[in-house]
């Protein structure tokens, strides 16, 4: 052929790409797998489910197929009083996180302490499962790890939601879908830098606290606060819905857009939201003609900004 | 374009892939920019449109990034390399009708993403936002037949060397499909954690280093000898730019996630890396701008070279900020601010935008054998495009120092907001005098196609004089 004459060239070609795709993708994969997954990675990847973007269960990004975050002080098996716990509740059909599905990304200890004493290989898409982050000891020290409650305590998806009730419930997995549809990230960060951003945002991530999560929508621009540790500084739902329904009603400058649409079309009490005239009001309220602007209707249960403000809450 | 579809490959004249690209290109750039202007004006007007989710910021961002990337930008290299490789060679194109086929799949195929991506359809990975079906059709229906038709163009050549812009062209095409295939696998095997934030900026990073650089460059290398007359300053020169390309641009790619908890060893590493680019870049520049010894008085008479070294001088900030913006000492300051959405802009709306227009420029009226209709509209479009781009890097880079200050003394974020709020006014006029040129360009270059002088057999567009 007629690269004859290029041989060497097109070797070396071969030896530069292939070299710097070994130190730029082999050793750096080598290197972050090694890492053991922390408390919060955990916690965020059985709330938010096998992935976050696209998927099967969820073409069009409405939050469905994904798992429920539940605060439960009673054993829905026994009925007995516990110490509060948050259990992961995959109703059946609802695929597993990573975790489940690959253990060996947990990292080393968790993943044995998982399969062995959280017996996750013996959860069952079909059947659906609960699961609890446990905390046991590998190698004399502690570490947390996945333990499948239905294997281990017997608690159904159906019992454990009934115990806890609606009030219970946070969709925080389908909230998180919500964050990357509306592409709250394009100007958000998930991500406190570590040479700053200590004392306003809060500690900056550490190398395990991603393992199972995808997307990590990190955001890259960031033109309004980083979100990573918001729950912790404002934990008002009151606040959220406000501020989701027109930003400006509590912060005049803000540019953040009007998330008003994910209200749906009916609110709390299954009357129609008259959006019209909500902003005749509001823009009355704008002109100085109104004291007060117009209440914020209360949202549906199953309404898309349910889950969001459910997922920014639970960014602790 | 529909009527070759089926035509057989010798009836259909040559070139005709690279006129339907070099038309696609302009349209998807007019749209490109138009959802640009249209997202600025929402960053300075919070409630201008608003109420519906197809019109919300977070829906269109993405949509604009994507259609100037892989509509303007990948659009304008195809037809660029649909009608220089062969030149090069001299040659015809190994296949008229694959080129034509790959031209139509293009454009359905990034409509259909594009479409899904405003309606929320993601994969929410920055760059690699399409989800993975949309990828594997880019990877198969887009990249795949670009490749197979300029790698045989080269094999089918009829002149014993290959020169410098063809081998940035052949190994452009191979780099961007490893990259397209490798960036996007963790949507495909479901990879998760620290490693799909890696990979998502990896392939953002390797898009840019080892496809839309590289291409640009090597379409100047053409531009400039072609229309100046002047052969090419080194071809050594060229040499060392092509070998820096591949072994110091794709190595960088870990210096996007500067303050995420990466390896501390692959952070460093990616710094110093990301100084050595500065490598292609000088070698790239003065090669370039030595080869236009004696025929200066182009850069003012003639449109083509106007714009290709406007961008090969915008190259010179772009890579002086590219190089030292990453390192640790100055990036805790300018991360994740405007100042980095500047550089972005520099890189595609100056550097490499300026240099593909001008392959437009020259690859149409080549082709078509028509002279440029209007060469007032032309200058009307070059000065469109560089004010309205200085006025939205000047005013984004300021926007990103103050950002920067805002973070680093912990300043209540909403008074940032506040202050940045005249420097968002600024780029959406900025953007919006881009997106008038625009338009005015699509006018011309249509024209031209339909009323243009015709160029004799034998000439070159640019010996002849401009009748407007």
């Amino acid at each position: 052929m007629a690269f004859r004459e290029y041989k060497i060239g097109a070797r070396l070609f071969g030896v530069a790409l292939g070299g710097s795709m070994v130190i730029t993708l082999y050793f750096p994969t080598v290197n972050m797998t090694s890492v053991a997954v922390t408390e919060i990675g955990l916690k965020k990847q059985l709330s938010y489910g096998r992935i976050s973007g696209f998927s099967y269960e969820d073409p069009f990004l409405r939050g469905e197929g994904k798992p429920k975050t539940v605060m439960l002080d009673t054993d829905p098996k026994t009925g007995a009083q516990i110490d509060p716990i948050e259990a992961y509740v995959y109703e059946a059909g609802v695929p597993f996180p990573s975790g489940i599905n690959h253990p060996r990304t947990l990292g080393p200890g968790v993943t044995q302490l998982s399969v062995d004493k959280g017996m996750i290989g013996e959860a069952n898409k079909g059947a659906g499962a609960v699961f609890v982050v446990s905390r046991g000891t590998s190698q004399g020290e502690t570490v947390t790890y996945i333990e499948n409650a239905s294997a281990t305590r017997g608690w159904q998806p159906s019992d454990v939601l009934t115990t806890a009730g609606d009030a219970n419930t946070k969709l925080v997995g389908s909230g998180k879908i919500m964050f990357v549809r509306e592409g709250c990230w394009w100007c958000h960060t998930l991500l406190p830098e570590q040479t700053q951003d200590w004392q306003y945002f809060g500690i900056p991530p550490r190398l395990g606290d991603f393992n199972g999560e995808s997307p990590t929508a990190f955001g890259s621009d960031r033109k309004a606060p980083d979100l990573l540790h918001v729950g912790s500084r404002n934990s008002s739902k009151e606040w959220m819905m406000m501020h989701f329904f027109n930003p400006r009603l509590v912060q005049p400058h803000s540019i953040m857009p009007r998330y008003d649409y994910l209200w749906g079309e009916k609110d709390a009490s299954g009357k129609s939201i008259d959006f019209a005239a909500w902003r005749t009001a509001y823009t009355e309220y704008q002109k100085g003609k109104t004291v007060y602007p117009p209440e914020v209707p209360d949202y549906a249960a199953d309404s898309e900004i349910r889950y969001l403000i459910d997922f920014v809450l639970s960014l602790k | 374009m529909f009527k070759y579809l089926f035509a057989k490959n010798e009836d259909i004249p040559p070139g005709t892939a690279a006129v339907y690209f070099g038309f696609s290109s302009i349209l998807w750039f007019v749209i490109g920019t138009g959802l640009g202007s249209f997202n600025a004006a929402k960053l300075a007007f919070p409630d201008f449109v608003t109420g519906s989710e197809l019109f919300s910021f977070g829906h269109m961002r993405q949509v604009h990034v994507l259609a100037v990337i892989f509509g303007w930008i990948s659009m304008a290299f195809a037809m660029a390399m649909m009608y220089i490789t062969p030149a090069l060679g001299n040659t015809k194109l190994w296949s008229e009708k694959l080129g034509v086929w790959n031209c139509f799949l293009w454009n359905i195929g990034l409509s259909t993403g594009l479409t899904l991506l405003w309606f929320g359809v993601t994969s929410g990975r920055e760059y690699s936002d399409f989800p993975w079906f949309i990828d594997l059709y880019i990877a198969s229906f887009i990249a795949l037949p670009m490749a197979i038709n300029v790698w045989m163009t080269i094999l089918t050549r009829r002149t014993q060397g290959i020169y410098t812009t063809n081998w940035f062209f052949g190994a452009g095409v191979f780099m961007i499909a490893i990259v397209f295939i490798v960036g996007n696998s963790p949507e495909w095997f479901n990879l998760t954690g620290l490693s799909e934030a890696y990979l998502t900026w990896w392939f953002a990073h390797n898009v840019l280093g080892l496809w839309i650089t590289p291409i640009a460059a090597a379409i100047a290398y053409y531009t400039v000898p072609k229309v100046t007359g002047n052969p090419l300053y080194s071809h050594r020169i060229g040499h060392l730019h092509f070998w820096s390309v591949v072994v110091f641009y794709s190595t960088p790619a870990a210096h996007h996630l500067m303050s995420a908890p990466l390896p501390e060893w692959l952070k460093s590493f990616a710094s110093v890396e990301g100084v050595l680019i500065l490598v292609p870049a000088i070698a790239f520049v003065s090669n370039l701008l030595l080869t236009m010894q004696g025929k200066w008085h182009m850069f003012v008479e003639n449109v083509e070279i106007k714009f290709t070294i406007t961008g090969v001088l915008m190259a010179i900030p772009l890579n002086m900020q590219g190089g030292f913006q990453q390192t640790r000492a100055i990036n805790w300051y300018v991360h994740g601010t405007g100042w980095i959405v500047a550089h972005a802009h520099l890189a595609l709306l100056g550097f490499s935008t300026f240099l593909e227009a001008a392959a437009v420029y020259y690859g149409l009226q080549t082709i078509l054998r028509r002279k440029l209709f209007s060469l007032a509209l032309a200058n009307f479009h070059f000065w469109f495009l560089l004010i309205g781009f200085s006025i939205y890097w000047v005013s984004m880079t300021i926007a990103g120092l103050i950002q920067g200050a805002g973070k680093i003394y912990e300043v209540p974020y909403i008074d940032v907001v506040i202050a940045e709020h005249p420097y968002m006014i600024a780029r959406w006029v900025g953007g919006t005098m881009v997106f008038t040129g625009n338009i005015v360009w699509l006018y011309n270059m249509y024209m031209t196609a339909k009323a243009g002088t015709e160029i004799p057999e034998g000439r070159l567009p640019h010996e002849l004089a401009y009748e407007r």
